[in-house]
C-alpha cells in the first residue's frame, strides 16, 4: 500500500511539469523559479539540520567496538585498529572505510532456522546483496551527479571529462551509453524489490521509504529518456544551466518537455532531502558510535552538562551499619558508630 | 506457568510478520510478557536522592488497564524527550538517519528467538521514532501517518514499557548498522523517559536502591558480606589446606579490588570469587576489598544517567577513603561498559590525587591503557602475570572440562576485551574451543538476561532470546564435547545456567578465574583431590565412590 501511494505520488509529480510546460508554457517557472527555490530550500534545510545536530553535545564517548581493544601489552595482543580505533587517525580510517566502502553493511549476515535430525539449528550466512546493490546505487548516483558538472562549469574540469570517458568506455550506441545510467536503475530496482519481497522489510517500510526510491527512479528514467530517446538539445540546456549559475537566468527556446520533467523531479528531491531520511548522507559523519576513538580509559573526555551528583556518603553508611560492622570485626572510621542507637 | 519444551519453542518461531501494520497490532500484556514493576518503597527511597529522575511511587501492575500515571504524564514524557534530544546528539541523530534498511533486523537475539517484529532493532527504535516524528518534526506533523508518525498516547507508553524491557542493551544491532545506530542507546533513553513517570521494573530498581544503601545489588549488609567471604575462605582451606586472607575495608593498601556481588552470593559465581582470593593470596597482593563499594555491576546503566553516576562514584570515593592507588576490577560485563565509556567522564574529578596509573606490583607492567580511569580488568592483570611466568599453574586440573568462552556483550562491543580472557583460559586449561564464528567476539550473542532482565517472571522471553547463544553452545557440545562455558560477567553466570539447561543440557557455566583457581598451585597446599566445586579431580573419583556417610 505504501509502495502504491508513493508510486502514484511520483506519477503526479511527473504530470505537473508535463502540463505546466507542455500545455501551460510556463518554461521560465519550471526552468528557473522552481530550481532556484528548490536549491535554496535544500541548502538552508541541509545546513539547519546539521547545525541542529551539532548543537546537541556528545556527553559520553560511546564507540561500538568491533574488535580487540588497545591492549596494555601490544606484543601479547593485537589491537584491531580499524574496528576499535584508539586515536584520531585510526578513527578517520574507520570512517573512510565506512563511508566509501560501507564496511558495516559488508558484515551483514542473514539468519535462518532449520530443523535437522540433530535438533534445531540457527544458521547465519553472509549476505552481501544489500551491500552490493547499495554500493552500486550510491556510486552511480555520485558519478552521475559529478558528470552533470559539465553543464554548470566552463571550462569543463578535466576530472569531469575523465569521468565521462570512463563511464562511457563500453561505447555502446549513440549517444554513447553511460554504464552508471544502467547501474543506478538496476540498484534502485533491487532496493525496491527487496522492500516488496522480503516480508520483514516490507513490514517496516513506510511511504517515506518507497517515495525517495520512486522519485530517484523517476529522475533517472527521465534523464535516460531525454538523453537517449528524446535526444534533447544539450547546447540549449547548457545555456540554461550556465544562466542559472551565473545568476543571469534565461530560458532558450526549444528544449524538450522531458527536460522539465527531469528538472522538476530533481527539484522535488532537493526540497525533500533535508526533511527526510536522506539526511543519512551527512548524518553518518556525525554518528557517535563510529566517529570517536575508544580512548576513555586513557584520555579524559568532558561532559558539558555533567550533573552534580555525589555518591552516598560513607559516613552515613557507617552510621547505619556500624554496630553490625563492629561486631563482625570490620574496621570503623568513627568508633562511636559501633554503638547501637539505643545504647547511645 | 508451564514452559514449552525446547523443540516446541523452536517450532513456534515464525519470521513472517502479522497481517496488521505494527501500529495497529496490539501488545500482549499477558503475565510472562513483562517484568514486575518496582516496589513502591524502592522508588520512594530513590526519589529521596534523585527527585527529578524517578516518578511517583505507587502500587500498579502492567496487567491492569490503569497504570496510575500522573495526570500530566504526557507533558512529563514529552519534556523529557525534548530535553534528551538537546543533551544527547546520539539520540537526535539516531532519530533522523535510520533508512529502515533492515540490516539490523535479524541481528537481535530477541527477534531471532521470538519472531516478534517489534523485536527487530529497527522497529524497536521506530516505536520511539514515530513519536519523535509526530511531535518534533514539521513533516511528521503535517503528513502524520504517511511519514510513519503518531502522537503520544497511553498505549504507546505501554508498548514502550514492553519492548524497551525486551532489549538487553547488548548493542549487537549497532555493529551491523551502516550508520552505527545503536538501539541500546535508544533503549536507554526510553527507559529514562519511562522512569520519569514511574514506569519501571523491580529487577532494575531494587538493585539500584540496594547498591546505594548497602553497597551491593543483593542488599547484603556488611557483616553478612564478611560472613559469606569467610565461608569461602573456609571452603578454600578445605580444598587446598591453605588459609587465604580476605581483607575487607582495610586502609593503606595499594589496590582496591571490586567485583560484582553476584560472585559473592550465588553459585557458580562464588567459585570465581574463590579463584580471585587464591590468586591474590598466591601473589601476596597488597589489596583490600570493600563492603561499602561491594558491587562492580552498575544497575544505574539500565535506569538513567543520574543513578549510574551516583552508584559509580562509590568506587573512587572508597579508593580515596582507603588510600588505594588504583582499582582492580573483577569479571563483570556492564560494569566494564560503565568503567570504559562513562566513568572518567562522569566521576573522574572525584579521584584523589594519590591515585596513580595502575602498575602491576609483581611484574612492574604499567597499564597505560587505563591511565585516567585507574582501573584494570582482572583478565588483563592475570594475563600479564602469566606472560611473565609469575604463576605456578597445573592446567591438567581442569582436564575434566572442555571449555568454550562466551564473550559478554558489554566488554565485547563497548570495550573490545576479546583476547585477554582467551589467553588466560588457554593457559589454565588444556581443552579450549571457540563457538562458531558469527556468534563470538564482537558478534557475540547476548545471554538474554542483561540490563536487569534476569528475572524469573519472563523466563520464556529469556529462553527465546537465549536461542542464538544456546544453539551455538549446542554445536560445540555435539561436535567437540564442550561441557563448560566460561565467561567474564556475573550476570552471565546467573543467566547462562538456565539457558544452557534448556538449549544445551549438560553444559555448565563458570567464570575465568574459577579455572585459574583450579589450576593455581598454592605454596604449601595439600594434594588436591577436588576442584573448587568440590568435585573429584580426574584420578580421584574412586575415593568418592567408596565414601559412605559416617552415620550409616
Ligand atoms: S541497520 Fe541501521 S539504518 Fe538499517 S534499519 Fe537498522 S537502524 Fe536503521
Ligand atoms: S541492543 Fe541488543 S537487545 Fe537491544 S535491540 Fe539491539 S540487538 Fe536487540
Amino acid at each position: 500500500m505504501n509502495a502504491l501511494y508513493s508510486l502514484v505520488f511520483v506519477f503526479i509529480l511527473v504530470l505537473i511539469p508535463l502540463f505546466g510546460v507542455g500545455a501551460g508554457h510556463m518554461d521560465f517557472g519550471f526552468g528557473v523559479c522552481i530550481p532556484y527555490t528548490a536549491f535554496a530550500l535544500f541548502l538552508s534545510g541541509f545546513v539547519a539540520k546539521i547545525f541542529g545536530w551539532a548543537k546537541s553535545p556528545v556527553p559520553y564517548r560511546i564507540p561500538t567496538t568491533g574488535g580487540q581493544q588497545l591492549p596494555y601489552d601490544p606484543e601479547l595482543f593485537k589491537q584491531s585498529k580499524l574496528d576499535n580505533p584508539s586515536n584520531g587517525f585510526q578513527t578517520v580510517l574507520r570512517m573512510i572505510l565506512e563511508i566509501f566502502a560501507f564496511r558495516s553493511l559488508f558484515r551483514n549476515t542473514s539468519t535462518s532456522l532449520h530443523e535437522t535430525k540433530d535438533g534445531p539449528v540457527v544458521a547465519y550466512a553472509s549476505s552481501k546483496w544489500l551491500w552490493l546493490f547499495a554500493i552500486l546505487f550510491h556510486y552511480s548516483f555520485f558519478i552521475i551527479a559529478l558528470r552533470h558538472l559539465r553543464l554548470f562549469l566552463e571550462p569543463i574540469p578535466f576530472f569531469v571529462n575523465g569521468l565521462e570517458f570512463m563511464d562511457g568506455i563500453l561505447q555502446i550506441g549513440a549517444p554513447v551509453m553511460y554504464q552508471t545510467d544502467a547501474l543506478i536503475v538496476v540498484g534502485l530496482l533491487f532496493l525496491l524489490l527487496r522492500r516488496l519481497v522480503d516480508a520483514k522489510i516490507r513490514y517496516i517500510s513506510l511511504v517515506a521509504d518507497f517515495f525517495p526510491l520512486f522519485l530517484i527512479l523517476g529522475v533517472a528514467l527521465s534523464g535516460i529518456w531525454m538523453r537517449y530517446y528524446a535526444k534533447v538539445d544539450v547546447v540549449a540546456i547548457k545555456e540554461l544551466a550556465m544562466g542559472l549559475v551565473t545568476l543571469h537566468p534565461h530560458v532558450p527556446a526549444g528544449i524538450d518537455v522531458s527536460f522539465y520533467v527531469h528538472v522538476f523531479l530533481v527539484s522535488v528531491l532537493m526540497v525533500y532531502f533535508p526533511i527526510s531520511k536522506l539526511m543519512h548522507m551527512p548524518g553518518v559523519f556525525l554518528s557517535p558510535t563510529r566517529n570517536m576513538p575508544n580512548d576513555n580509559r586513557f584520555h579524559h573526555h568532558e561532559n558539558p552538562w555533567n550533573p552534580d551528583i555525589k555518591p552516598l556518603a560513607y559516613e552515613s553508611y557507617e552510621k547505619e551499619f556500624g554496630p553490625f560492622m563492629a561486631e563482625a570485626g570490620l574496621p570503623l572510621d568513627n568508633p562511636e558508630n559501633a554503638k547501637a542507637p539505643e545504647e547511645g | 506457568m508451564s514452559m514449552p519444551s525446547a523443540d516446541e519453542l523452536f517450532k513456534s518461531i515464525d519470521y513472517n510478520p502479522p497481517a496488521s501494520g505494527w501500529m495497529e497490532t496490539p501488545v500482549n500484556f499477558a503475565p510472562g510478557n513483562w517484568c514486575y514493576p518496582a516496589k513502591k518503597d524502592m522508588v520512594a527511597y530513590l526519589q529521596g536522592y534523585m527527585p527529578d529522575a524517578f516518578g511517583n511511587p505507587r502500587e500498579w501492575s502492567p496487567g491492569e488497564a490503569d497504570w496510575k500515571l500522573p495526570p500530566n504524564w504526557k507533558e512529563i514524557v514529552m519534556n523529557g524527550f525534548r530535553e534528551r534530544l538537546d543533551k544527547f546528539r546520539s539520540l537526535k541523530v539516531f532519530m533522523d538517519i535510520c533508512v529502515r534498511c533492515g540490516a539490523c533486523a535479524d541481528k537481535c537475539h530477541f527477534f531471532i528467538g521470538s519472531g516478534d517484529p517489534k523485536n527487530m532493532p529497527v522497529l524497536r527504535a521506530e516505536l520511539m521514532r514515530s513519536i519523535y516524528r509526530g511531535e518534533f518534526t514539521l513533516a511528521g506533523k503535517i503528513l502524520s501517518k504517511l511519514t510513519g508518525s503518531r502522537v503520544m498516547e497511553e498505549d504507546v507508553l505501554k508498548e514502550w514499557f514492553i519492548y524497551f524491557y525486551q532489549c538487553t542493551e547488548c548493542r549487537r544491532c549497532s555493529l551491523f548498522c551502516p550508520y552505527g545506530i545503536d538501539t541500546a542507546e535508544i533503549t536507554m533513553m526510553a527507559r529514562e523517559l519511562l522512569h520519569l513517570v514511574g514506569v519501571n521494573i523491580n529487577w532494575v530498581l531494587e538493585p539500584v536502591s540496594n547498591c546505594n544503601r548497602t553497597g551491593n545489588h543483593l542488599g547484603i549488609q556488611p557483616h553478612a558480606f564478611k560472613d559469606i567471604v569467610d565461608f569461602m575462605v573456609d571452603d578454600i582451606e578445605e580444598i587446598t589446606g591453605v588459609r587465604v586472607k580476605a581483607p575487607l575495608n582495610e586502609k593503606g593498601h595499594e589496590i582496591l579490588f571490586i567485583t560484582p556481588s553476584g560472585d559473592v552470593f550465588a553459585d557458580p559465581g562464588i567459585y570465581t570469587f574463590m579463584g580471585y582470593l587464591m590468586l591474590f593470596h598466591f601473589l601476596d597482593l597488597d589489596y583490600t576489598m570493600s563492603t561499602y563499594a561491594s558491587e562492580g555491576g552498575n544497575f544505574g546503566l539500565f535506569t538513567n544517567n543520574e543513578a549510574m553516576k551516583k552508584l559509580n562514584a562509590k568506587m573512587y570515593a572508597e579508593a580515596n577513603r582507603l588510600g588505594c592507588k588504583w582499582i582492580l576490577g573483577g569479571e563483570c560485563g556492564h560494569m566494564w561498559r560503565v568503567i570504559n565509556q562513562y566513568m572518567d567522564t562522569m566521576n573522574g574529578y572525584l579521584q584523589g590525587s594519590h591515585m596513580e596509573t595502575p602498575r602491576n606490583p609483581i611484574t612492574g607492567t604499567v597499564f597505560h591503557n587505563s591511565a585516567v580511569t585507574k582501573m584494570v580488568h582482572i583478565t588483563e592483570f592475570t594475563a600479564d602475570l602469566i606472560k611473565h611466568g609469575k604463576l605456578n599453574l597445573d592446567p591438567s586440573r581442569n582436564d575434566q572440562y572442555k571449555v568454550t568462552f562466551h564473550d559478554s556483550c558489554n566488554p565485547a562491543r563497548a570495550m573490545g576485551l576479546l583476547d585477554e580472557p582467551r589467553y588466560v583460559i588457554k593457559n589454565v586449561c588444556n581443552n579450549f574451543v571457540d563457538m562458531p564464528a558469527g556468534t563470538i567476539r564482537e558478534e557475540t550473542f547476548c545471554c538474554a538476561g542483561g540490563s536487569g532482565l534476569n528475572t524469573e517472571e519472563i523466563m520464556e522471553i529469556r529462553l527465546r532470546g537465549g536461542l542464538p547463544r544456546g544453539n551455538a553452545l549446542r554445536y560445540v557440545q555435539d561436535k567437540n564435547g564442550v561441557n563448560m562455558m566460561s565467561c567474564i560477567c556475573a550476570i552471565d553466570r546467573a543467566t547462562l545456567p538456565p539457558l544452557a539447561d534448556y538449549w544445551a543440557p549438560g553444559v555448565e557455566v563458570c567464570g575465568v578465574h574459577e579455572l585459574v583457581g583450579n589450576a593455581l598451585i598454592l605454596p604449601g597446599e595439600q594434594e588436591r583431590t577436588m576442584n573448587l566445586r568440590q568435585e573429584s579431580l580426574p584420578g580421584f573419583e574412586d575415593e568418592d565412590d567408596d565414601w559412605t556417610p559416617p552415620n550409616m
